[in-house]
């Protein structure tokens, strides 16, 4: 197999119209899991770590452009930490602090598990998927990208180049279930916001459907709430847990999330 | 650029502290594991070597129609593709009863069986060129059910652990079915409790997959270097079905990345010898992680039935048990997992009068052998939970209930064997009781340190604190008459250096440092070199299992050492050379019918620990935080303390596994968490701070005193694990590993 190494955006773009089978590798912390499992054989990698236009974030008129290339341990960097609370407290869930350092957004993006633990702060703060390829830009909201278990709306020549969102400033938490303490797939997991400037409550769950579920609500419902999150999942029982105890899992979390961000 | 890398500093020259039997000495491979420096089997390299690959059933149980490897054998880099027709010898090997085939001959009996074995320049080369290989399978019905095996079609027809002295049971699929009585198993008590338990089947989940290399001599043998657990024993196992004398295999021991009883029996030794062999050339065998969960046995999950009657002061009159193993597709241990699980199913306690019946059976399911604890985690689980509800039921204090019952010398084990060593069951019980758990920790607090952990599920909403206390045993060393031995050779030089040769497998325990420390002390010099451990230049040490490994090798390598000062001073000095076996005291099976001693004994000793566990449980989600965990153990006398502490940590880290995450799942044969992502170990954050006490009361019989002390933690603590789980959720909770659902739904 064939490992590419384009050194800026237009390389990595112009590789990828050439060859649309290649598949894309950043931290390669999911990519390299398939390979060795041999659950995936691309006819090449496209490695995107020497592309700078992915890396680091800015700021434009009030919105943050979070490059793809941004990993878990950077996101918990007190500057975002600050303005994207529940995905800083996402990233601390995830893995190890190994894998921290190498996992990205984007990559969470491009796997689009429902499990990938950065999704559910991104859907609660309306992100933006900002893709691009030869032929363009484009943005999708990140409900409309996320299509289905392991399926996003990339096209075979696109690449998510970078995440735009309005922080909400609002209050906002995150939690995961795992069957350890640390280092696990969530069995379940929810991120919550209370936004009072919209008037709304906002909750996205993940392991509990085929993509990333939102669930919103006036602030007045918040008694109602976690049974409604609970009651929007759509889980299904598998290796790492039943159908049953994530729906329950959902509504304690949610009345424990509400409780945490309205106090 | 040199100028932004941070320098790495250079490691200041370290003088090995050397030590005597009794200090802590910090382990020799500690170090480089540790650096990274550390030789595994799997980084072993040979010029021109090829690579192995092994074909293996996708299914549970089908009959094999056709095997077709015509495309394979044509492939680039493709230097052999062999099948059972390729086996030279005997086409079947087996820890205990030759019935599991080198290579599937007409059936498959389990997912991941090995059907066929590829010889390629490069690994993907063979993985390629096995994938190439057209099989045609006709499914069969997989016995999945241990409980409904008696009632199906035989796996083993020809029944091959039928014969050997063993209760011969005419029921389908019975791998071994025992029955102790002992005493009038009708005896009534005031107090009466039953339960029904369950253990899932654990991995040992050692981190080194199964790797080897195997290199032919040019003489029509081979030399298998390999991560084991018993040279020997592999090799009596590899020499018949290659065809070959045994002194034409020489197995020798490669790094070992964590054994636990999962490298009893073979891997890729006989299929790396038949590459090498038929190709002349090196072959290396390196399982994928997912491979090495179907490329070794796993811990019999169980099903066990109890009830335990006792008088209103507590004394217990008569218990009786009936145990269920499922053994999997091939008998590997299976015969003496039973035995031992029945033999200690009671615990450390006095019982005048029990019935035990303990049975294993073939299935589909993967197959099940040696795990640390060998049968007694399992009946362990069950009768301490039993025994709480003793407790609850008379309203005496679980602890205070314990000592009125504890074994003792001078008391006899339900098979009738009188207990003549060391076996400090109060003492244990005692020490451990007295231990004192760190006090509550209050909220707000970091919610690592709360259960869900990095999770960040909980400020203290939910949370319940448990304590559950539990005692366990075992056997030290072989039983019911398989006696073996240990082997140490001693070349004393003229100017007081030594070199001891010792075929002991270094699995991660410390039995390295042990044959050093002896050595040290027996010939009162620091000047001594271990030589490799192979079967090439010494007898064999019998395996590293049953907690037997310290106790036969400190044995062996005292007397070889007090062999070679005498004949060196017989000598007047100059250079000797002698080789000692030692044996510990003759054991013998047990009676088939009656479970009862036929000899003396048919245990060479015994071992105990007792444990205080505290734990914090989300009750909402069913989340757990082991907080402390506090342990006295029986070790007679600690060779290493420092090791010894290691292993009590290790042993509780396993148990904590199977108490609370750890499970092969299947569905229909088919292991579906063959993976660290699915089947998790504890990781740090999981693992509670360990109080240990170690008492010291020397086994008469073991040379220096010294008892084994790796199964004894691994056994306790997932009884107080589960008892402290209880006692922060109220709940029943029967079975092992407890899931979230069981505490919460």
């Amino acid at each position: 197999m064939e490992v590419l190494t384009p050194r800026s955006l237009d390389d990595a773009l112009r590789l990828k119209a050439e060859l649309p089978a290649a598949r894309f590798v950043q931290g390669g912390t999911d990519v390299l899991v398939e390979l060795n499992f041999d659950r995936s054989r691309p006819a090449a990698l496209i490695n995107l770590n020497e592309v700078a236009e992915l890396r680091g974030f800015l700021r434009e008129n009030g919105a943050l452009v979070l490059g793809s290339g941004l990993t878990y341990a950077e996101l918990m960097q007190p500057e975002l930490a600050t303005a994207l609370p529940a995905l800083a407290e996402a990233s601390r869930t995830v893995g190890s602090p190994q894998i921290r350092n190498r996992g990205t957004i984007g990559g969470n993006l491009g796997t689009a598990s429902p499990a990938g633990d950065a999704l559910p702060p991104l859907l609660v703060e309306s992100a933006q998927v900002e893709i691009a390829s030869v032929r363009g830009r484009r943005a999708l909201p990140l409900a409309e990208f996320l299509v289905g278990p392991k399926r996003n709306a990339l096209e075979p020549d696109e690449l998510v180049v970078s995440i735009r969102i309005s922080p909400s400033g609002s209050r906002q938490t995150f939690m995961k279930v795992g069957p350890r303490n640390a280092m696990v797939i969530a069995v379940c997991s929810l991120a919550l916001s209370v936004d009072r400037e919209r008037g709304e409550l906002r909750a996205a769950f993940g392991s509990a459907g085929p993509v990333t579920g939102l669930v919103t609500a006036p602030l007045d419902e918040a008694e109602r709430f976690p049974a409604a999150v609970a009651a929007a999942a759509s889980p299904i029982d598998d290796v790492r847990g039943t159908a049953a105890y994530r729906r329950h899992a959902l509504r304690v979390l949610t009345g424990r999330a509400l409780e945490r961000c309205l106090a | 650029m040199s100028a932004t890398r941070p320098k790495i500093k250079a490691r200041p020259p370290t003088r090995p502290r050397l030590g005597k039997i009794g200090e802590s000495v910090p382990r020799s491979d500690g170090t480089p594991k540790v650096m990274g420096e550390f030789a595994y089997a799997s980084d072993l390299h040979a010029a021109d070597m090829l690579w192995g690959h092994t074909l293996r059933s996708p299914h549970a149980h089908a009959r094999i129609a056709e095997i077709d490897i015509s495309q394979a054998v044509g492939m680039p880099g493709v230097h052999a593709v062999l099948t059972h027709a390729d086996v030279p010898g005997r086409k079947t090997y087996g820890l205990e009863f030759t019935d599991q085939p080198v290579l599937a001959i007409d059936r498959v009996r389990y997912f991941g069986e090995p059907v066929a074995v590829v010889a390629a320049e490069h690994p993907e080369q063979a993985r390629r060129a096995a994938e190439a290989i057209r099989v045609v399978y006709e499914l069969l019905e997989p016995v999945a059910d241990p409980e409904r095996a008696t009632e199906m079609e035989p796996l083993h027809p020809d029944r091959p652990t039928m014969g050997h002295g063993y209760r011969d049971d005419p029921r389908s699929n019975v791998v071994r079915h025992m029955v102790i009585r002992h005493g009038d198993p009708e005896t009534a008590g005031d107090v009466t409790v039953d339960g029904v338990y369950e253990v899932g089947s654990q991995d040992q989940a050692f981190l080194g997959p199964e790797s080897g290399l195997a290199i032919p001599d040019g003489e029509g043998g081979v030399d298998i270097y390999v991560a084991t657990q018993w040279l020997h024993v592999d090799r009596d196992q590899v020499a018949p079905c290659l065809g070959l004398t045994v002194e034409q295999v020489r197995v020798h021991l490669a790094g070992v990345g964590g054994a636990f009883g999962g490298r009893e029996d073979l891997s890729m030794q006989i299929h790396g010898a038949l590459l090498a062999l038929h190709t002349n050339r090196p072959v290396k065998f390196v399982y994928n992680r997912e491979e090495s969960f179907t490329g070794h046995v796993h811990r019999h999950p169980a099903k066990i039935w109890c009830e335990h009657r006792a008088t209103r002061d507590g004394r217990i009159t008569c218990v009786r048990m009936r145990i269920l193993l499922d053994g999997g597709a091939y008998a590997s241990s299976s015969t003496t997992v039973t035995s031992n699980a029945a033999s200690f199913a009671l615990g450390p306690y006095r019982v005048d009068n029990a019935l035990i019946e303990s049975t294993s059976v073939y299935t589909n399911n993967p197959p099940c052998g040696a795990m640390r604890g060998f049968g007694a985690v399992q009946t362990c689980f069950a009768a301490e939970a039993q025994m709480d509800r003793l407790a609850a039921e008379l309203g005496i204090d679980p602890v205070e209930l314990r000592l009125l019952n504890a074994l003792a010398p001078g008391d006899y084990l339900p098979t009738g064997q009188l207990i003549d060593g060391a076996l400090p069951t109060a003492e244990v019980i005692r020490r451990a009781a007295a231990l004192e758990p760190p006090a509550p920790e209050g909220f707000p607090r970091d919610p690592i340190r709360l259960p869900g952990g990095a999770g960040n599920t909980t400020r203290g909403a939910g949370v319940h604190r448990g304590v559950g206390f539990a005692v366990g045993f075992k056997n030290i060393c072989y039983s019911e008459g398989f006696d073996d031995s240990c082997a140490a050779r001693v070349q004393l030089y003229a100017d007081g250096s030594a070199t001891v040769h010792c075929a002991a497998t270094e699995v991660g325990q410390g039995v390295t440092d042990v044959i050093l420390q002896v050595a040290r002390t027996e010939l009162g010099t620091d000047r001594i070199t271990l030589a490799p451990h192979t079967t090439a230049t010494v007898g064999s040490a019998g395996s590293a299992s049953a907690s037997r490994l310290t106790w036969m090798v400190s044995g062996a390598v005292r007397d070889a050492c007090r062999a070679a000062l005498e004949e060196q001073e017989r000598r007047e000095g100059g250079e000797v050379d002698v080789e000692r076996v030692h044996h510990h005291r003759p054991t013998t099976p047990l009676d088939p019918e009656t479970g009862q001693i036929t000899g003396e004994r048919a245990h060479v000793a015994l071992a105990v620990a007792a444990m205080r566990a505290v734990v914090e449980v989300d009750i909402d989600l069913g989340l757990t935080r082991v907080v402390w965990v506090g342990t006295a153990q029986d070790v007679g006398k600690a060779i290493n303390p420092q090791a010894v502490h290691g292993q009590i940590e290790g042993g509780t880290a396993q148990g904590l596994g199977l108490a609370l995450m750890e499970e092969i799942q299947t569905r229909d044969g088919r292991i579906v968490n063959a993976s660290f992502t699915d089947y998790l170990i504890p990781t740090a954050l999981d693992m509670p701070p360990v109080t240990v006490v170690l008492v010291e009361d020397p086994e008469p019989d073991a040379p220096y005193g010294a008892k084994g002390v790796g199964e004894p933690p691994a056994i306790v603590s997932v009884a107080a694990i589960a008892a402290a789980v209880r006692d922060a959720t109220g709940r029943a909770l029967t079975r092992v590993p407890i899931r979230a659902d069981d505490i919460c739904l």
